[in-house]
């Protein structure tokens, strides 16, 4: 399998090949991706208008929306963020920064047995609140940590 | 061509525990080169991923997930030797596709 | 309704945190939480995607000469062994007369078994945030560095010749100069030392050194780029204001034989996080 893979991905735009392992269902063809992307939603700079484009306005907080995040980032620029909701009938989650130039980092949504637990690595460019919004049943939730970015010192 | 994603998916339990780590640098569209001149952003907008052919997550991401992204997600259903395929798109239309069996 | 004593209680917690924001960050807290997360993130690093490159590259037959690092380096252990080379390093090659170590004698192979020219390596051997990926000498050093994942370093200071490179080091490391009359040891030569929110390990110490050699080569965070300890001890005579090291040159091998062999014993678990 891997060396058709690269085999085609040497020869991609090379249709016959191409053509060739799509038909005989060797390789996938492009997965069904989200709607075409939120750009709306993503360009806000304001975290108050980015909670209210994805529907977010009002949020209540609740004991079963999990959000897990270092108190203080090593490093600014990879910040491993975890959100796990065990609120029933969980579709979606969204992660936010309300510091950042753009707050609406992202957003998943589950289906056919994916769990409402998601895992990223993420920017966080000041002192600032990361804030993690399910949706479940029609109604949005919302949960909050601050996370404290640091000046460095040396290397490692 | 866009590099190889590193995915792996193992059951514990009933549960499959995805791990997907992309090659992308994310690009934000903040940052200058050795010129000085603002490096146009590149980054992955769009992720999904499929449990035998079948969509169970889909995703859509900004700039501030970091460089080389690491994502995590968990199924309920997959059984070992299915096939997990996470795919991703970015913002010049560049796209990566790979697969790997549930351990 | 519930929510509201329970967005209640959360209001109150968040104050609280504010309070405590105010305060000194408790830096023995923040450096155990750093190395828990990084312990975390070293699970799915980036780091392997240069080692899966590396892979690529040992395995081809390149240069002019043609031929494959998998057919022709020896890394200490036998032509083409992978198996806990790594941290046995820096040790001395007969073939070369030099104590060498992992990544300058990766570079030694890539000369004189496939015909690359050292200048062309030592142009640009290390990777910045501008560049789309790392150079293959890094991803060369990434995928040598993961065979090692469980094995204690084990630099033979019996061996005359590592033993008189260790001196070195270790006299390079005490050595003041530059504009600050700086020694490595400035930074590094005591215990609980740091800056802002880095620890500085005493390399002098079994716990220190390891430390210094643990993890490497890595992911770093900033920049999000590979590098290896050559690039280390580099980036360290830059923050002394020393001259640069010249590349994979003596007085770098010399300081990494210091370094690794006081970590000896300490079990090396592959390519790392760093800040």
């Amino acid at each position: 399998m891997d060396l058709i893979r690269r085999t085609v991905l040497k020869g991609a735009g090379a249709g016959g090949v191409l053509a060739g392992l799509l038909a005989a269902g060797v390789l996938k063809p492009t997965l069904a991706y989200a709607n075409d992307w939120n750009a709306a939603a993503f360009g806000n700079k304001d975290f108050d208008a980015a909670m209210k484009a994805i529907g977010a306005e009002g949020a209540a907080a609740h004991p079963a929306l999990a959000l897990k995040v270092p108190d203080i980032a090593e490093n600014g620029a990879v910040v491993p963020v975890d959100v796990v909701s065990n609120i029933p009938n969980t579709t979606s989650i969204s992660i936010l920064v309300k510091k950042n130039p753009f707050p609406l980092v992202a957003t998943f949504d589950f289906a056919n047995g994916a769990l409402p637990d998601v895992s990223a690595r993420i920017r966080v460019a000041e002192t600032s609140a990361v804030v993690a919004v399910a949706k479940a049943d029609g109604k949005v939730y919302s949960a909050q940590k601050e996370v404290k970015v640091t000046v460095g010192g040396c290397g490692g | 061509m866009a590099d190889p994603m590193k995915i792996r998916a193992q059951m514990k339990g009933d549960v499959c525990e995805i791990r997907v780590l992309m090659s992308h640098p994310m690009e934000n569209g903040q940052r200058k080169d050795n010129d000085g001149k603002t490096i146009p952003a590149h980054f992955i907008q769009s992720i999904s991923v499929a449990v035998n052919g079948k969509t169970v997550v889909s995703g859509q991401t900004n700039t501030s997930i970091s460089r080389n992204p690491v994502f995590g997600f968990k199924v309920k259903g997959p059984k070992t030797g299915d096939k997990v395929a996470v795919s991703w798109k970015d913002n010049k239309g560049e796209t990566r596709t790979d697969e790997t069996t549930v351990a | 309704m519930k929510y509201a004593s329970i967005l209640g209680a959360l209001g109150i917690l968040a104050l609280a945190g504010g309070a405590f924001a105010q305060d000194e960050i408790d830096h023995a807290k923040a450096a155990k939480e750093f190395e828990k997360f990084r312990a975390e993130m070293e699970d799915s690093n980036p780091a392997e995607l240069n080692e899966m490159k590396g892979e690529e590259l040992w395995k081809a037959k390149r240069g002019p000469k043609n031929v494959s690092l998998a057919e022709s380096c020896d890394l200490g252990l036998g032509i083409g062994k992978l198996e806990g080379a790594y941290v046995q390093m820096p040790r001395y090659f007969a073939d070369a007369d030099a104590v060498m170590d992992a990544e300058r004698r990766i570079v030694w192979c890539m000369v004189e078994k496939q015909g690359f020219k050292f200048a062309d390596i030592a142009k640009k051997p290390f990777q910045s945030p501008n560049d789309t990926g790392a150079p293959d000498i890094t991803n060369l050093v990434m995928y040598v560095a993961g065979h090692s994942r469980g094995k204690p370093f084990a630099v033979d200071l019996k061996d005359a010749k590592v033993r008189a490179m260790y001196e070195i080091g270790k006299e390079i490391s005490q050595y003041r100069a530059g504009p600050y009359d700086f020694a490595c040891t400035t930074c590094h030569g005591s215990d609980g030392k740091r800056i802002r929110m880095q620890d500085l390990p005493n390399i002098s110490t079994k716990e220190g050194a390891a430390k210094s050699v643990l993890g490497w080569p890595a992911w770093r965070m900033t920049g999000g780029v590979a590098l290896t300890t050559q690039w280390r001890m580099k980036d360290c005579f830059r923050q002394q204001r020393f001259p640069e090291p010249k590349y994979a040159s003596d007085v770098v091998t010399a300081l990494l034989t210091y370094i690794t062999a006081n970590a000896n014993g300490v079990i090396y678990k592959g390519p790392g996080i760093k800040r």
